[in-house]
């Protein structure tokens, strides 16, 4: 391997690394809006190109996998707490229960309710849940 | 047929990083560490278990081609390779301080749940480790 090929595989490596930091304090911070500045600061790269490099590294864009995070998180409190689907709406982001219903719905092919009705309880580790239940859609 | 678990493994993309991390910060100790011409056999374990090992594996040639070393590396660093490690521990939220302390970089802080309360980190290379207090 030329010595050229490894610096940019490392180079590579880096911005992965840095990119995975910022989708981890996407995953903390899920309930808040998507705070561009913050997480390019974090990635260490500039606010113009975080969008991209996230999408480049992850497959797809900050707001989609943010979106998807808290439908996960929704699908979560649904299954193992009682709070209203309302509540739930706004406990993990969302402005309105009309956007969050749509939303859910479309990606989890169900809705809230229905979901609900249908869950199990599980007592895996959360990172193990959350990587397995987030919608793939 | 089996009797116990005795190794498992985890790539790492730098092994003298690996150990700085696994046991200057974590606190596990060297198990093994040999120079065996075509590897560096590396392995860790919590101190006073040495039958529970954990191989710090370097992925690279002859083992894997470069290309899929390459590979490798690029899913360490996303994150998105199997390697997890869950340990136990009597207090979850005092050995989460220590850590902290020591510059470890949390992924979760340490919360109540069924099971016990836990937290989770990421070693510096990408691997995903999560440590369990276990209810009583």
């Amino acid at each position: 391997m030329r010595w050229c090929d490894g610096a940019v595989s490392r180079a590579a490596e880096e911005t992965n690394r840095r990119m995975l930091r910022a989708r981890d304090a996407m995953d903390r911070g899920y309930a808040e809006p998507l705070d561009v500045p913050a997480l390019a600061r974090i990635a260490q790269v500039s606010e113009a190109h975080f969008t991209r490099t996230f999408r480049a590294t992850f497959g797809e864009a900050p707001h989609r996998y943010l979106q998807r995070r808290r439908v996960e998180r929704a699908m979560f409190l649904l299954r193992e707490t009682d709070h209203s689907v309302t509540d739930i709406c706004f406990k993990v982001g969302f402005a309105s229960p009309g956007t969050f219903s749509r939303t859910f719905r479309a990606i989890v092919g169900r809705s809230p309710r229905t979901y609900r009705k249908e869950a199990v309880a599980t007592d895996v580790p959360t990172c193990f849940t959350m990587a397995w239940t987030r919608p793939s859609a | 047929m089996f009797n116990a678990i005795t190794h498992s493994q985890i790539y790492v993309l730098d092994q003298d990083r690996a150990l700085d991390f696994y046991v200057g910060k974590l606190g596990l100790e060297v198990n093994a560490d040999v120079d065996m011409g075509f590897m560096r056999w590396l392995t860790v374990s919590i101190p006073g278990h040495p039958e529970r090992q954990i191989l710090l594996e370097k992925p690279g040639p002859p083992s894997l081609s470069e290309e899929t070393a390459q590979q490798v590396r690029e899913l360490v660093t996303k994150g998105a390779t199997g390697g997890s490690l869950i340990f136990s521990t009597d207090d979850c939220r005092k050995t989460y301080e220590t850590l902290l302390s020591r510059g470890v970089e949390f992924t979760e802080e340490p919360t109540d749940r069924s099971y016990g309360i836990d937290c989770a980190l990421r070693d510096p290379f990408g691997n995903r480790i999560r440590f369990t207090q276990p209810k009583p």
